[in-house]
Order: structure tokens, then sequence, then C-alpha cells
């Protein structure tokens, strides 16, 4: 999903919470009410939130998996081509020897499936990010600690300035505030 | 902004100690105390600076390595480091799986230790190359000798081995500290510290997407540490066991070297939890029953070494080889017999105490313990090298190894390595995983609910 651009004034509305459960069911009263571009903020993982976001993404484990295989490949592939380039031969043994190379071809299995997996993991979420609207919202710095934010995009296809507003009104929440697009600092 | 000079409410109204953590580095309670340990820390580099410049300028021979030993504290050193890193990963990874959620109160700095302890660990192999400033020889680069490494040797696994590890272990630290980077940031109030954290934070601001991903290559990463760690402290016990010596051939080598690791880890790891929750008065966070956890831990991989001691004795007994038996009684009672009788004392004696239940939740009784055991670990390494490497299957080739004074200097340097980098994190970077204790709080509440 992308975040609304500059060509939307308004980057969206933001509604705080005071606790996780309220959050999660604000989500889900918010995709019922049909909003589909919305995000959630918490300070610390909840796996609900991501169910009731509808949020399905695989793909920081297949890039993983696909990382160990490129690993694998790498590491045996680079063993067995350079001593085939460079034979050392000692005793007559056999040039590619695969008891040996295991050892190599593991390390670097594991290497690049980490590597895949946390540099996917970063490129998918666009991080690092040096500046993003949500944190010129007033009491944004409180999702880090133990508040809990809901907000529905300004691209959204339902979105309104004043009827959104007052569906999230309508939620319960500790405040609403909007969320203004900023220009990243010169 | 009263919130934040509060400890906050939690969701069930608890209060939550956890949020103190995030708060250290910008308001740290004993600056002085952290000074002092800094300058003596700061004493012990310069240490390992002058050593490491007299070993440059005048080679290897300031050591006291010859030649049957010639891998001497060095090597010894190199194993016991390492070794002492496993833990962090241990229980950082492994504990994670395992969904055990004490584990919460120690992992971070576990695993910033095992940095430490891994970068130590790498210096020394290079230090002890003899031209140290070739090192990069060891990887597969084309050059202009056109040769390759060979690849069948163990010191060119032990290359990947270490560089594979200390990657792992660094991005495994960092993706873990990053969200609480995030909060020390929000919470910061002066321009220059806000900047510093953020940068850090990389812009993390706990979107529920970005925390499904997160926790996705979190939970990977974590599954792929924990073989990785039987994989390198197997590989270094292949260092010793893919040489023809006797003494080094018995097949217990590897689980044998791993437990090893983990039971001097442990001990590591038991005696930072006890000075930093004293320290930083973070009892409420790191309780004794989480001492009381850690030393079963060290009991436990203790009496795993302890079989592994005697699976070594019966393995040279059962073989029968006259160099094998020779090797074992120089052990029991040649001329380096001190360091095997003083690992065996150090490493299970003082260990018996953590039977009780009292002995380990007391911190200071925990403390001496695992000093013992770090001791006695380090008396291990040694005497699996030297009494070896001392007397070979040629009579012509024996000779006595004497640590020279040289040595120990960059030994006591070593630990400035150590120390310099660990007090940093202590000083500037939230040392306990604040988020993943508010995460488990609210799990067990929502069980509860349930």
């Amino acid at each position: 999903m992308h975040e609304p651009g500059a060509q939307h004034p308004l980057f969206g509305l933001m509604a705080e919470f005071d606790r996780p459960e309220r959050l999660i069911e604000a989500v889900k009263r918010s995709r019922d009410a049909g909003f589909r571009r919305i995000d959630a903020y918490s300070p610390f993982p909840i796996e609900e939130l991501a169910e009731a976001l509808d949020f399905r993404d695989q793909r920081v484990a297949w890039l993983t998996f696909f990382g160990g295989l490129f690993g694998a490949a790498t590491g045996y592939g680079m063993q067995a081509w350079l001593h085939l380039d460079y034979p050392i031969l000692v005793g007559s043994r056999p040039t590619v020897t695969p008891q040996a190379f295991m050892l190599i071809t593991f390390e670097l299995t594991v290497l690049f499936a980490v590597l895949f997996s946390i540099g996917g993991m970063l490129v998918l979420n666009r991080l690092p990010k040096l500046h993003h609207p949500v944190f010129g919202c007033e009491s944004f710095h409180l999702a880090t600690r133990d508040k809990f934010f809901l907000i529905v995009f300004g691209h959204d296809e339902k979105f309104d300035p004043v009827d959104t507003r007052a569906f999230l009104e309508s939620l319960d929440p500790v405040k609403v505030d909007v969320v203004k697009q900023t220009e990243e600092p010169a | 902004m009263s919130m934040a000079q509060q400890p906050a409410q939690t969701q069930s109204g608890h209060i939550i100690p956890a949020d103190k953590v995030t708060r250290l580095p910008l308001a740290y309670p004993k600056p002085v105390a952290w000074l002092v340990c800094f300058g003596c820390a700061l004493c012990l580099l310069l240490i390992f600076c002058i050593s490491a410049g007299v070993l440059f300028w005048r080679g290897i021979g300031v050591w006291g390595n010859n030649i049957p030993v010639n891998w001497g504290l060095a090597i010894s050193n190199y194993i016991w480091f390492l070794g002492i890193g496993h833990a962090g990963t241990l229980i950082s990874a492994m504990l994670l799986l395992l969904e055990a959620h004490w584990r919460n109160s120690l992992n971070r700095f576990a695993e910033a230790m095992t940095l430490v302890a891994v970068i130590c660990a790498g210096l020394y192999p290079i230090l002890h190359l003899g031209r140290p400033w070739l090192f990069y020889w060891m990887a597969p680069y084309p050059n202009t000798m056109t040769i390759w490494p060979q690849f069948r040797s163990p010191l060119t696994w032990d290359f990947f081995a270490v560089l594979t590890y200390l990657t792992v272990s660094l991005l495994f630290w960092y993706i873990g500290i990053v969200p609480d980077l995030a909060t020390t940031r929000d919470r910061a109030k002066t321009r220059g510290w806000q900047v510093f954290y953020g940068l850090l934070a990389l812009g993390w601001r706990g979107s529920a997407r970005h925390w499904t991903r997160w926790r996705q290559s979190y939970r990977l990463t974590a599954a792929i540490a924990v073989p990785l760690v039987v994989s390198v402290h197997s590989e270094i016990s292949l260092l010793l066991a893919a040489g023809p010596m006797p003494g080094w051939t018995s097949t217990v080598f590897p689980p044998y070297f791993v437990l090893g690791a983990a039971f001097s880890g442990f001990a590591v790891v038991s005696m930072i939890a006890v000075v930093l929750r004293h320290v930083l008065g973070l009892e409420m966070l790191v309780t004794e029953r989480h001492l009381d956890l850690l030393g079963k831990f060290v009991l436990a991989t203790g009496l795993m070494t302890a079989y592994g001691y005697c699976a070594e004795v019966f393995d040279a007994f059962y073989s029968g080889d006259k160099q094998d038996l020779g090797t074992l009684m120089d052990r029991l009672t040649g001329r380096y017999a001190w360091s095997y009788w003083g690992a065996v004392v150090a490493n299970f004696i003082p260990l018996q105490l953590l039977w009780l239940r009292w002995a380990r939740r007391n911190p200071l009784c925990l403390f001496l313990v695992s000093a013992a055991v770090t001791l006695g670990m380090w008396f291990e390494r040694y005497m699996l090298l030297v009494t070896t490497l001392y007397r070979d299957y040629l009579v012509s080739s024996w000779d006595n190894y004497h640590p020279s004074l040289w040595d120990w200097s960059l030994f006591a340097g070593m630990l400035g390595v150590f120390f310099v980098p660990f007090l940093l994190f202590v000083r500037f970077l939230p040392v306990i995983s604040v988020f993943e204790i508010k995460e488990a709080r609210f799990e067990e509440s929502e069980a509860q609910h349930a």
C-alpha cells in the first residue's frame, strides 16, 4: 500500500487510543465502514492488528528462503569452482570434496538468509527514512511508549475531512488530529 | 509532558518499570561511577594498543610461542572469548523461539556482550598471523598471485564462520534495538539527542505493517542463529580435531566445545546481570527469578560440560592408544596439571552450590560462582591447547611453553577492547528490551481475559 503523495493536501486523520484492545476494535470497525487505506501504530507488535488490517505479506519469509538458497549455491559453487581452477593436490585426494565443503556452504547459507531477511524487511518497510508526516502529529511521540494510533490516509476512496473525522470521533478515541503533508527539511 | 516524568501506566493499570530503561541513556543515574569505569577500560585499551604495537613492530617472537606450542595464549583466548559470546545468542534466539518471556529482561545486554566478545575473539587469530596486515589473504579474491584459498582447511572455515557469526550477531542485535531507540528518540528533550537517536532508530514509527515484517524477520533470524552457534563452535573444535595430535581426536569434541561455550557464556551473562541490575537499579526487571533461571542454566550446561570431561578420559582409555594415554597422564600429572585441576576445581566445585535455591537467588553468590566458572573455562581452553602441543608424537619436538609479559599484557588489553564498547552500550543505549516486555505483558493480560 502506498501512502498519500504530495498531490493530496491532507496526509490523513489520526485517532489516538489509550488501550491496545480499543485500537484493534477501531481498526475492525474502520474496515467494516469501508476504509481500506488505513494504518495502525503501536509501541509493540500486536498480531491481531495485522489480522484486523487484513495485512498478509509473506515476502520477508520468501526472501529469507531464497537468500538461504542463494547462499548455499554461492558457498558450494565458489569452493568447487575455485578448487577446480586451482587444484591443491594432497595425497591424491579428490579435488571436489563435499564433506569438507559443507561448513562454508552452511555458513554462507546462514549469512545470506539473514542478509536477505533483514535487508528485505528494511526495504519493504521503506526504512531507513529520515522524515515522515506522522511525526508532525502532536502526540505521536507517545506511539513508541504507551499510546495506540489509527490513521485514515487522505487518499482513501471514502476519505472526507468532515465525515471521516466524525466517524473517528465515534470510535471513542482520546482525540483526533489532522496529519498535514509536511515537506522534508531542506 | 507530564507523561515523561512518571512511570507509564499500562492498559491494565500496572506501572511499567520497563519504561525506566529508555530514559536511562538520557538521564544516566551514576555518571561519575560510569566515568571511573570507562577511564579504567580506556587504560586497558591503551595497554592493548601498546601490546599490539610492540607485536606488530617486533613480531610474534615477543610472545612465548615456540614451535611445538605455536598457538599458546592467543588461540586459547580466542576460543574462550568466542565461547563466552555464544550464550548471548542462545539466550536471545533459542528462548525467543521457545516463547520464554523472561528472556526479555536479559537478551539485549547478553547480545551486546556477544558482539564485543566476538570482536575480541576475532582479533586474536589476526594478531596471531605473524603478518597480520595480510589477513585478507584468507578471503577468496582474484589476485595477481593467481591462487585461491584451501577450502578444505579448518582455518578457512574459521574465517567464514567468525565473519558470518559477527555479521549475524550485529544485525540481530541491531534490529532488536531499533524500536527501543525510537522510544528513546521520542523521549529525548534536546535537539542533539533527538538527532542522534533519530538516526539510529532509522525512522521507526511502529506501523502495524512494519511490525509484521519485522517480526517475521526477527523470528527467522533467531531460528537460523541457533544452528549457527552450534556450527561455529563445532568448527572451532575441528580446528583442533582436524590435526593429527594426541588428545584432540575424541569425537566428543564438537558438543563438548559447544556446551563448554554455553557454560562459560551463561556464567558471564549472570555476572553482567548481577552488576547491571545493582548499578542501574533494575531489580524490578532483572528479578531474583531471572537470577534463579540463569543459575539453573549455568548448572545444567556445567553438568553437561562435566560429562564432556568424563567422556574425554574414557575415550583415551577406551582407545588404548599409547600417545593418547600419555597426553591424558600429562594433563593429570604433568607440568601443566595445574591447568587441568584448575579447570576441574573452578568449574565444578563451586558450581554445586547452584543446586540450592537460595544460592541461585543470592546475587553475590551467583556472581562468585560465575566468576569461578569463567576462570575455570579459561583454564580448560589453556589446558586443551598446551598439554597436547607441548608433547607431540616426536620426542625431538617436545618443549615447554611460558606466556611472556606481552602475552599477558595483550590479554589485559583485550579486556579493554571488551569493556570500552560494552560500557558505551550501557551508557548510551537501552540495556533491556522494553517493547518486548510490554508485548509479553499484553499477551499475558490477553490470555487472562480469554
